[in-house]
């Protein structure tokens, strides 16, 4: 077995990490990006750039600030220690809120933009047959922007897993705990475990490729159709 | 104020458009908003249907208060017993037409339900269509079902917003006999958008002209399209509505004749039984005047009629005359060099020479 028992935990933490962290971003993000692509609203710009700002940002940035507020004396930290959680850097959730946070434009942007091109018309339709506002969410526009789900819950998935410098900062560095694939593979190169790095590596390689391989066919697919 | 009939008040400020309107319509029949693009007909009716709120609103529906903006009261459309059919059919395209059309029926409480699933299928005439995905359906085919869902929410008001503007004319004749259909056996009241004046005559009994987000006349279809003071009679489509009733059939030359206050005119043989209700429309350009009644001529209709009224018409070379046959009006399109040597003036008893007459069914 060229993996080892730290590999394999590894693997499952991510994998935990990257389901949990897409199901929370669907969540969060999809109110989000339905009010970016309904609003009129002046602030439309700046939540959107505030949305999209993890796209530039070195993750150290992020990680830094997400120590500082989720820390014992930030406000983040404070809240979770005064109902009793303690704090949250250096845990599981913690990583799992500085996830949610680094991917959320991975998720809202595509989801905003399957909102946008479903346009007024069926919603307006949907209102006089008599359907309210909630019924119309879900029967309607969660329908017509599937393929935006898709796209959305795929590249959260994946830019989850992808991460490194955050997971390094508010992680640290725990095994079975916080230590992930890429932290995983930078241990090993440290070590210099070359060969035991090739197998994650390659594994993570191989696996980006593919979700991209099935993200790109199944877009040109629907495009040919339409 | 009548329990029965349609009540709308709306003021509407838009940057460069405004929309101000009060009005009484008969609670019953199609009414038709006529006017060309940019007249605040199809704003009218996005208020009528709350897709558009107005600033200044009231809007009574047979005794139903749908909006007052006096008294803060605004019912949103999902709330509004209405049907709107949209220029574009706009189906859902990911349900099959079957889910299209049971979507607004399943909304609405069994007891409310007055239209019967068969009956509509029916009536638009799209039994075979159920199991298919709107994007396999045709232009007219989508209409239909579009019309058939507003329809299965048993609406106590029918918007159209120019359902037949986005087909060409071999669908338009193909749907415009099922909007007949609805006229003749629906007992559900009509708003529909217009900027043509055939389909207006074909289908409306009741019209209001709007101009730059004002009503300029309102009537019924009689008496507008017999108006000379309306943009309406310088369409090239201008004429009158005559409705009339099927006299007799001559088998010999295959004619029917269809009689009305003022005369009967002689058509191609219809299908319709003695008695039978068929609406007629003159156009203008289809009319020419003698002083006398001129035996040598193919043509075959022929009515003694009083001129009423002579006005200029769209170009220098024409005039308009409105001529009165025992109370039924027609209009002629002659040249102004005709008008003078006839020596055409208001009072004069002339013969109309009618070379077409179509029928509306």
């Amino acid at each position: 077995m060229p993996l080892s028992e730290h590999d394999l935990a590894a693997i499952r933490l991510t994998l935990e990490l990257a389901s949990l962290t897409t199901v929370l971003l669907l969540v969060v993000g999809t109110p989000i990006a339905w009010w970016l692509a309904r609003t009129r609203s002046r602030l439309k710009g700046a939540i959107g750039a505030v949305v999209a700002l993890p796209l530039v940002l070195p993750p150290t940035v992020l990680g830094f600030y997400l120590l500082v507020t989720m820390g014992p004396h930030g406000p983040i930290g404070q809240l979770t220690q005064f109902l009793g959680l303690g704090t949250l850097p250096f845990t599981f959730a913690g990583l799992v809120v500085a996830s949610v946070f680094y991917s959320l434009p991975f998720v809202v942007q595509p989801l905003q933009n399957a909102f946008e091109a479903i346009g007024e018309r069926p919603l307006e339709v949907a209102s006089t047959l008599r359907a309210g506002p909630w019924d119309t969410f879900f029967t309607v526009v969660v329908p017509l922007a599937r393929p935006g789900f898709i796209t959305a819950a795929i590249l959260g998935f994946a830019h989850t897993v992808g991460e490194f410098g955050v997971v390094l900062m508010i992680g640290g560095n725990i095994p079975e705990k916080t230590r992930t694939v890429a932290v995983q593979i930078f241990d090993h190169v440290e070590a210099m475990e070359y060969a035991q790095a090739h197998w994650l590596a390659g594994g993570m390689v191989l696996f980006s490729f593919l979700v991209l391989f099935a993200l790109y066919s199944s877009r040109r697919f629907k495009a040919g159709l339409s | 104020m009548p329990a029965d009939g349609i009540r709308a008040r709306f003021r509407v400020d838009y940057a460069g458009f405004a929309l101000d309107v009060d009005l009484t319509l008969p609670g019953h029949g199609v009414t038709a908003l006529f006017g060309h693009s940019g007249s605040g007909k199809t704003t009218l009716l996005r208020c009528v249907a709350g897709l558009e709120r107005a600033a200044e609103a009231r809007l009574e529906i047979n005794g139903e208060l749908w909006q007052d903006s006096a008294a803060g009261v605004f019912l949103p459309t999902h709330r509004r017993a209405l049907g709107y059919v949209f220029q574009e059919a706009s189906l859902f395209p990911h349900l099959s037409v079957r889910r299209n059309l049971e979507y607004g029926m399943k909304r609405v409480d069994a007891a409310s339900r007055q239209v019967s699933w068969e009956r509509v299928l029916e009536l638009l005439g799209i039994g075979h269509l159920l199991e298919r995905l709107p994007g396999r359906l045709s232009g007219g085919e989508r209409q239909r079902v579009g019309i058939a869902r507003a329809l299965l929410t048993s609406p106590r008001l029918l918007l159209m917003d120019e359902p037949l503007a986005a087909l060409d004319l071999k669908r338009k004749n193909e749907i415009l006999p099922y909007l007949e259909r609805l006229h003749d056996e629906l007992d559900i009241p009509m708003l529909f958008v217009s900027h043509l004046p055939d389909e207006v005559a074909r289908l409306a009994d009741h019209v209001v002209l709007l101009d730059q987000g004002r009503v300029t006349a309102q009537g019924s279809l009689q008496d507008i399209m017999a108006r000379l003071d309306l943009p309406t009679a310088f369409h090239e489509d201008a004429g009158v509505v005559i409705e009339s009733v099927v006299a007799e059939h001559d088998d010999h030359y295959h004619l029917t004749r269809l009689a009305f206050p003022g005369g009967a005119v002689l058509v191609a043989r219809r299908p319709e039984a003695p008695g039978q209700r068929l609406r007629l429309r003159v156009h203008a350009r289809d009319v020419s005047l003698a002083n006398s009644r001129i035996e040598d001529s193919s043509i075959t209709n022929v009515l003694p009629a009083t001129v009423r009224e002579v006005v200029e018409a769209d170009t220098p070379a024409h005039v308009l005359v409105r001529l009165e046959a025992e109370g039924t009006p027609l209009i002629a399109r002659i040249t102004r060099r005709s008008c003078d040597q006839l020596g055409i003036a208001p009072g004069r008893r002339m013969w109309a020479q009618i070379k077409a007459v179509a029928l509306l069914g």
